[in-house]
């Protein structure tokens, strides 16, 4: 293969077919979406319901909407690269666009697929699980969502116009720097990261806030649902974690666009600081990804096996003790880089110690199934295929961990079958089972079981069959990255196999989006509001919850409260009387946080190609809407008694 | 005494590659990893094969509970296993699952130290030769300081004697990787590493970058060729013989990014690898490094001045 010089800034006319494709089906979706809009009349609907929204149950629909679109995305990503792989010598991908599609496949993955679902879970359900009506703050809330969108569309549109990165979602410098990445490629990912970084830090600090401030009266802290916890710990986490990431971007940014030389060691920069900082954030945000999946499994567990969760105390304490650690190995990413054997031995016993407070976590998650009664429901079934798998990933990760070995298995393939079994195992099965549970709350009817289940078992077989061979390729010898290989290897069939596997996790996919499809049009409505028997106090309220969550806050007694209640046959507790409502203040729905998304997308296309004026308009834009905000007199406003009494009375609860 | 503890392992040891052997019956040197061609390579499948058993330890009860459990515990109309709703905390349970992954970690961390050390020292005694090794866009160079004789995309080296190869990159940073005979190690502008690998037998064995440079990556293989002392030699002696000098020229040539096959040379520019090294940064490295990170300081300046080959070509190039 003679490379030639490829990536570069033949903006639109590229003469790429796998472009022109994409173009197309970019124009084909907003022809038809605004045709939709147009023809129904929903534009006015569209702005001021969901837009504008600052109610943090829409906003994490909206969310929601968006993970299950990057995934979509990125499972596209992933079929390209497993069709390439199937066979040795294929040409289906050239290594620009395999380059390419390997960068933004990881990077949507975690950045713009998994970080908003935990988002939407959190959005959902937190403020619901501990009584609150809405988060601290609802507009920063609106702020973060916007931000994360336009972050996610700017990343998305560097395929079609100035080219994707092609560097890898870690980006190392000096390869991803302006000496041997030229174009605006790499541009896009530095500045999508840092605009929905802004996002994510604005969330962590938004609901930490939420759940220390805004918690029903009597919910002490060891009261709290174990997905409430899940996000205290993820919440500092990212509080912690993100900062060096924006300091990372911005100096490799610097490095890009001003000629700097933090990272480029030939001018006195160090490139191995790149890559400490990376893990520095990039070792935390695994765990972000992991903790509110394991405060989903707990809430799970507990409700279908109708059984108190085994060993709270202890769950807590493994959560917030795995998030202390997870700051004390991120050069298990890196213990190849020559650090002496005194500091690979210290990171790779650090990494080995976070394996135990997870095993304790699916002990207790085991004894919480023990001497219950487990009834298999779709979030269940994605709880049960949760744990072996993501026992196994534990397993291969405790493996990485011994730091002479990961001399073998880093960079191979072996790598990459640990973090997809932890990340779809235990991430991605979360964040289903987490949807098919919330779901009624969400939208007021079910999803489909019998939909559900095949979608489940196409995915979960799919699965194995398409990441159990790579350990083994790994072991073969075979490397991360490669956009071909060679006869010869004994790779092909292994790599066969893993395509096979990837195709069936496709179709599975498909048969969700079916699923979801199928019940919005054919659900069973539910008109309880608590259709598992659940536990926690979301479940006290109709699917979907009002507009205000709780007419009267209820003051808690018990960790399971609801559950308590109805064990002892005191629902009646939190009935409404009419003579307890108050008028309710609420945040205003507002435009700005929408503007303002809106704004920082220009400032990154800016910064991208260079334009600074536009770039410097952008955060103009961004600074007045600031101000506008500051001076308003008015953002809340109450909800007359007159009016809440009417929406509980139709919902039946007065 | 590192005898009689190798021959207690090797019982184990045996055992289990035994097994793996069944296990993927037939092709075994296509299982690169678990089929070891030199000590390095050897220690490190020891400590594969040490993790993965005290993981199964763990994980084989996990799965068995967990499919007792779940069958056990179904809800089911006439199941009679014992309901509890509220049976919630038990101290005695909680210890034995705090004390087991503990227990397993001491194991596995202690042996993970012992073998990080000793990985560091060369493989064997023999008087080991160097070699330097420089990445490019996409390929190998490498150089013998010992008999001034440079290779690219493919070396030869004689069996039983350590290596000690010496990685720097003139591109981005890419990976050293030679499955069948150790770990991989990056190769980082501006710095020179050091790793130790050793072959035991005679072969051809496969190599590759393992670090993602760019779009040349997946063509950045090269084979080592292991052989006895004197044929290893012998064929010193016909490279010097026949094959052409590496000029400054022709260099700079192959530093252009592009894919090249195997190429060979009498001789090389003198100093080219270590003006490489301080040309890429090199030369910044001891200055800035005490302000960094640990890390960063043990990767280089301890490498850089403690290591033959680069100390040999330092003294030189005044
Ligand atoms: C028992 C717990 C775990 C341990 C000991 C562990 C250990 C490791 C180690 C040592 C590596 C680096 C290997 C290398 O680069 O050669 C690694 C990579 C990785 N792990 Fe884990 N891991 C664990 C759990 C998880 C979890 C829960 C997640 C996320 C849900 C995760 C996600 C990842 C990712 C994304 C990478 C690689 C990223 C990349 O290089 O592109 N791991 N893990
Ligand atoms: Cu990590």
């Amino acid at each position: 293969m003679p490379p030639s010089h490829l990536s570069h800034w033949g903006l639109l006319i590229t003469g790429d077919p796998l472009i022109y494709g994409a173009d197309a089906s970019i124009v084909l979706a907003t022809v038809a979406i605004i045709f939709v809009l147009t023809k129904y009349k929903k534009w006015g609907w569209l702005w001021r319901e969901w837009l504008t929204t600052v109610d943090h149950k829409k906003i994490g629909i909206m969310y929601l909407i968006a993970a299950v679109l990057m995934l979509f995305r990125a499972g596209v990503d992933a079929e390209l690269m497993r069709t390439q792989l199937a066979l040795p010598n294929l040409h289906v991908l050239g290594p620009e666009h395999y380059d390419q599609i390997f960068t933004t496949h990881g990077t949507i993955m975690l950045l713009f697929m998994a970080m908003p679902f935990i988002f939407a879970l959190m959005n959902i359900a937190v403020p619901l699980q501990i009584g609150a009506r809405d988060v601290a703050f609802p507009f920063l809330n609106a702020i973060s969502f916007w931000v994360f969108f336009f972050a996610a569309m700017l990343l998305n549109i560097s395929f079609v116009i100035g080219g994707s990165p092609d560097a890898g979602w870690t980006s190392y410098a000096p390869l991803a720097g302006a000496g041997f990445d030229t174009g605006p490629g790499e541009n896009f990912y530095l500045l999508s990261l840092q605009i929905t970084g802004i996002g994510s830090l604005a969330t962590g600090i938004n609901f930490l806030a939420t759940i220390f401030k805004m918690r029903a009266p009597g919910m002490k802290l060891m009261k709290m649902p174990l997905f409430t916890w899940s996000i205290v710990a993820t919440s500092i986490l990212i509080i912690y974690a993100f900062p060096a990431l924006t300091v990372v971007l911005t100096l490799l940014l610097i490095d890009r666009i001003a000629g700097a030389h933090f990272f480029t060691i030939a001018a006195g920069g160090n490139p191995m600081m790149y890559i400490n900082m990376f893990w520095i954030w990039g070792h935390p945000e695994v765990y972000i990804l992991i903790l509110p999946a394991f405060g989903v499994f707990s809430e799970i567990a507990a409700t279908f096996s109708r059984k108190a969760v085994f060993g709270y105390k202890s769950m807590v304490f493994s959560l917030l003790l795995i998030s202390l650690i997870s700051y004390f190995v991120w050069a298990h990413h890196f213990f190849t880089m020559g650090a002496g054997a005194g500091v690979n031995s210290f990171f790779a016993v650090a990494s080995m110690l976070v394996g135990i407070p997870t095993g304790v976590k699916i002990f207790n998650w085991l004894f919480t199934m023990f001497h219950g009664r487990i009834r298999i429901k779709m979030p269940m079934l994605w709880m049960l295929a949760f744990i072996p798998c993501f026992t196994m990933g534990g397993m291969t990760g405790v493996m990485l961990a011994a730091a002479p070995a990961d001399y073998q298995y880093h960079n191979s393939y072996f790598l990459i079958a640990h973090f997809h079994q932890v990340l779809i195992g235990g991430t991605l099965f979360g964040m289903l089972a987490a949807m098919y549970y919330w779901w009624p709350k969400m939208f007021g009817f079910m999803l489909n079981e019998y939909w559900g289940k095949w979608a489940f078992w196409l995915f979960n077989i799919g699965f194995y069959v398409c990441f159990e061979p790579q350990y083994i390729l790994g072991l073969m010898g075979m490397q991360r990255r490669m956009y071909t290989y060679p006869k010869g290897m004994g790779w092909t069939d292994l790599n066969f196999i893993s395509t096979i596997g990837a195709y069936i996790m496709g179709i599975g996919f498909l048969v969700l989006v079916w699923d979801i499809v199928y019940s919005i049009k054919y659900g069973e409505r539910d008109l309880t509001g608590d259709p598992w028997d659940g536990r926690t106090l979301e479940w006290s309220l109709p699917s979907p919850a009002p507009h205000y969550n709780f007419a009267v806050i209820p003051t808690i007694t018990h960790r399971d409260h609801w559950w308590e209640l109805k064990q002892t046959g005191r629902q009646d507790e939190l009935k409404i009387h009419e003579q307890d409502i108050r008028p309710i203040h609420m945040p205003k729905n507002s435009g700005k946080p929408f503007l303002i998304g809106l704004s920082f997308f220009v400032v990154g296309w800016g910064f991208v190609f260079e334009w600074y004026i536009l770039a410097v308009l952008g955060l103009l834009a961004i600074f007045v809407m600031m101000f506008m905000r500051s001076a308003e007199q008015h953002p809340d406003y109450h909800i007359p008694v007159e009016e809440v009494v009417h929406t509980e009375t139709a919902l039946g609860r007065l | 005494m590192r005898q009689r503890k190798k021959a207690k392992r090797a019982a184990a040891y045996l055992a289990v590659s035994a097994g793996a052997a069944l296990l993927l019956s037939g092709c075994g040197s296509q299982y690169q990893v678990l089929d070891p061609a030199g000590p390095v390579a050897k220690t490190e499948l020891h400590l594969i094969v040490m993790s993965a058993l005290l993981m199964l330890i763990v994980i084989i009860p996990v799965l068995i509970l967990f499919f007792y459990i779940l069958y056990r515990y179904r809800d089911k109309p006439n199941n009679t296993a014992p309901y509890e709703p509220n049976h919630q905390d038990s101290k005695v349970l909680e210890i034995v699952w705090w004390g087991i992954p503990i227990l397993i970690v001491a194991i596995l961390g202690a042996y993970t130290i012992k073998t990080t050390f000793i990985l560091t020292k060369p493989p064997t005694n023999t008087t080991p030769i160097t070699v330097e090794v420089t990445s490019m866009d996409w390929k190998w160079l490498f150089q013998y300081p010992g008999s001034h004789i440079a290779t690219v995309n493919y070396l030869d080296v004689p069996v039983g004697v350590p290596i000690q190869f010496v990685l720097t990159s003139n591109a981005p940073m890419n990976s050293f990787w030679v499955p069948r005979l150790g770990g991989q190690e990056y190769t980082m502008p501006g710095m020179a590493m050091r790793l130790w690998l050793q072959a035991s037998y005679p072969g051809k064995y496969y190599g590759h970058g393992a670090n993602f440079t760019g779009r040349g990556f997946s063509h950045t293989t090269f084979y080592v060729y292991a052989k006895p002392m004197p044929q290893f030699k012998q064929w010193v002696q016909s490279v010097k013989a026949s094959a052409k000098p590496l000029t400054m020229t022709e260099y700079k040539k192959l530093n252009v990014p592009g894919i090249v096959g195997n190429l060979t040379f009498s001789s090389y520019p003198k100093n080219v690898f270590y003006n490489t090294v301080m040309n890429d940064g090199g030369k910044y490295m001891s200055s800035t490094m005490d302000s960094m990170m640990a890390i960063g300081k043990k990767a280089s300046t301890s490498n850089m001045s403690g290591m033959p080959g680069m100390s040999n070509t330092s003294g030189s190039s005044k």
